[in-house]
């Protein structure tokens, strides 16, 4: 875990005899020089509080992942670490392997004829492509969310249960309390709570896509992917959206592919560029937004010719 | 990623391309109009000329007018366009450098004030040297951090940085043997404060020079190295 600078971590470097004004004043009078030392610059460790990859839990490896659609390869030799109860973005022109990627940690492409993949996706240390892991039992535990949302011709109650319905659980008072838990979750039992019974269909459309997101944390997923959550939402959905991720990032590893790179520098803690099924540059988003260490990447998020 | 010098010509958005060219420009003008604004107050101060002072004590206006200007160009563009990495370095080391280079007129507005009064006051003063001296090695360390800023040219700015100990030495100096002037003859105290005042209002445009010049490295390398030692700012620079 990153530590985070407190004040008080500040206080104790610095002598309780010189306050902070005085010892400014003191700094702006002297030359530089003599600048005094009673305040150790180096313990402002400038990056104290950056977020650092190599301190994180992790949830997801992926290792020499290539992908192909028939003979074109889509990806890359991909490899890279998904860290635990954070928020990971991957960003990058049209094509450039995202979503491919992003649908490859609950084996969506399973679906796709032609779609052949090699290397390994690790979940806790198990290869989700081994051939006995259960897609079913692997989607519970890796939740996805899509770019239109999709709620079930049903009640707004129905959609949420529905997963734990097909697991079996069907004890009025469990549903009861896991679709209370998973609508406070998503922000929206105090909008919805009066009409639990009612349509989803009948839900505008920021709504019906937060009441995806409960109907997928509903089963409790460990990862929850994202593709493209808000991109059909107003600004004001969007921000709601925005801010649940935020929140949903206590209980959840949440990995969101977006084209909006302002939702990404806003929303996530860790950043991957990819381009023509390559992965650039994957780093904390704070880092990666101010100073990203390929041309490639400062092309991109700049705006500039690549 | 490096700095690329030509870069903000090369956005998609020719629009967003213009805005920054501008801003850019336009700080090169507003430094112009404050260099010029320092070296008139210090020749007036030399030469004893006041109407030449009452000039630099105008030229701080525009610098003002620029001041405002180009801080509501940055303020527009981070609206607007959510500019990134080296975009945004860019707007973020101009909104900085633009606050410098105002205060650096306000400075050479004070050395004016005073010349204004040593002239009225007819004798040149002791410590006329001293002026010379330091104002020369300040009107080379302004001069340098804006040619650094317009080629983005960060071993200029490294040696700004240096300069500015220079400066800071010579300084010191000048303080000694000014105070030991004073008390040797108490009628020239206040004569010599005005002189002090000028050498103290040099050795900070030497520090806002500095600032500016840290700025453009933070710009090119994306490290900010305001409160960092000569040798590690030689390394950044290098590295």
């Amino acid at each position: 875990m990153a530590t985070l600078l407190t004040p008080k971590t500040l206080d104790n470097d610095a002598p309780s005899r010189i306050d902070r004004k005085s010892e400014r004043q003191a700094r702006d009078k002297n030359d530089r020089n003599k600048k005094s030392h009673s305040i150790n610059i180096r313990s402002i460790s400038r990056n104290s509080n950056a977020l650092d990859l190599e301190q994180e839990k992790i949830t997801l490896q992926v290792r020499d992942l290539n992908l192909y659609y028939a003979d074109k390869q889509a990806l890359n030799s991909i490899s890279m670490d998904i860290p635990k109860n954070r928020v990971t973005a991957f960003i990058g022109p049209s094509g450039c392997g995202k979503s491919t990627l992003l649908r490859c940690f609950n084996r969506m492409n399973d679906l796709v004829d032609l779609c052949r993949i090699e290397g390994q996706i690790l979940l806790d240390d198990n290869n989700i492509y081994d051939r006995n892991v259960e897609v079913a039992e692997l989607r519970r535990r890796v939740g996805m969310v899509f770019q239109k949302p999709n709620p079930f011709p049903k009640t707004i109650y129905e959609n949420v249960a529905y997963g734990l319905r097909i697991h079996g659980i069907n004890k009025k008072r469990q549903l009861d309390d896991t679709v209370e838990w998973a609508l406070r979750s998503a922000a929206l039992w105090d909008e919805v709570k009066d009409r639990l019974h009612d349509s989803a269909l009948g839900m505008s459309g920021g709504q019906q896509q937060r009441l995806v997101i409960a109907r997928t944390i509903a089963v409790k997923p460990e990862v929850l992917l994202l593709d493209e959550p808000a991109s059909a939402l107003d600004p004001i959905s969007t921000l709601k959206i925005e801010e649940l991720i935020h929140e949903l990032k206590k209980e959840f590893s949440i990995i969101i592919v977006t084209h909006n790179m302002q939702q990404a520098a806003r929303v996530s803690d860790y950043t991957a560029f990819m381009y023509m099924g390559d992965l650039i540059e994957f780093g904390a988003t704070d880092a990666l937004f101010t100073t990203p260490q390929k041309k490639q990447t400062e092309d991109y998020i700049t705006g500039r010719y690549g | 990623m490096a700095f690329n010098k030509d870069a903000h010509t090369a956005h998609i958005s020719q629009q967003f391309n213009a805005e920054l060219e501008a801003i850019k420009s336009h700080l090169m003008t507003m430094g112009g109009i404050a260099e010029t604004q320092l070296h008139q107050a210090l020749d007036a101060l030399v030469e004893g000329d006041a109407v030449l002072a009452e000039r630099a004590l105008k030229a701080d206006e525009q610098v003002n007018a620029w001041d405002i200007e180009i801080e509501e160009q940055c303020t527009r563009i981070i609206a607007r366009r959510q500019p990134a990495a080296s975009d945004l370095r860019m707007i973020v080391a101009i909104s900085r450098a633009v606050n410098d280079l105002e205060r650096i007129g306000d400075e050479s507005s004070g050395i004016a004030r005073h010349a204004i009064e040593l002239a009225n006051e007819g004798e040149l003063p002791r410590g006329n040297n001293e002026i010379r001296q330091i104002g020369s090695l300040i009107r080379e360390m302004v001069s340098e951090t804006l040619t650094a800023f317009a080629r983005y040219d960060i071993d200029m700015a490294y040696k700004v940085v240096k300069k500015d100990r220079d400066v800071d030495e010579a300084y010191k100096t000048a303080m000694r043997s000014l105070i030991t002037y004073m008390m040797e003859d108490p009628r020239s105290i206040s004569r010599v404060l005005n002189v002090i005042w000028v050498l103290r209002s040099l050795e900070r445009i030497g520090d806002l020079s500095r600032n500016i010049s840290q700025h453009l490295i933070y710009l090119v390398k994306g490290v900010n190295v305001s409160h960092s030692s000569l040798k590690e700012i030689k390394k950044t620079v290098k590295g």
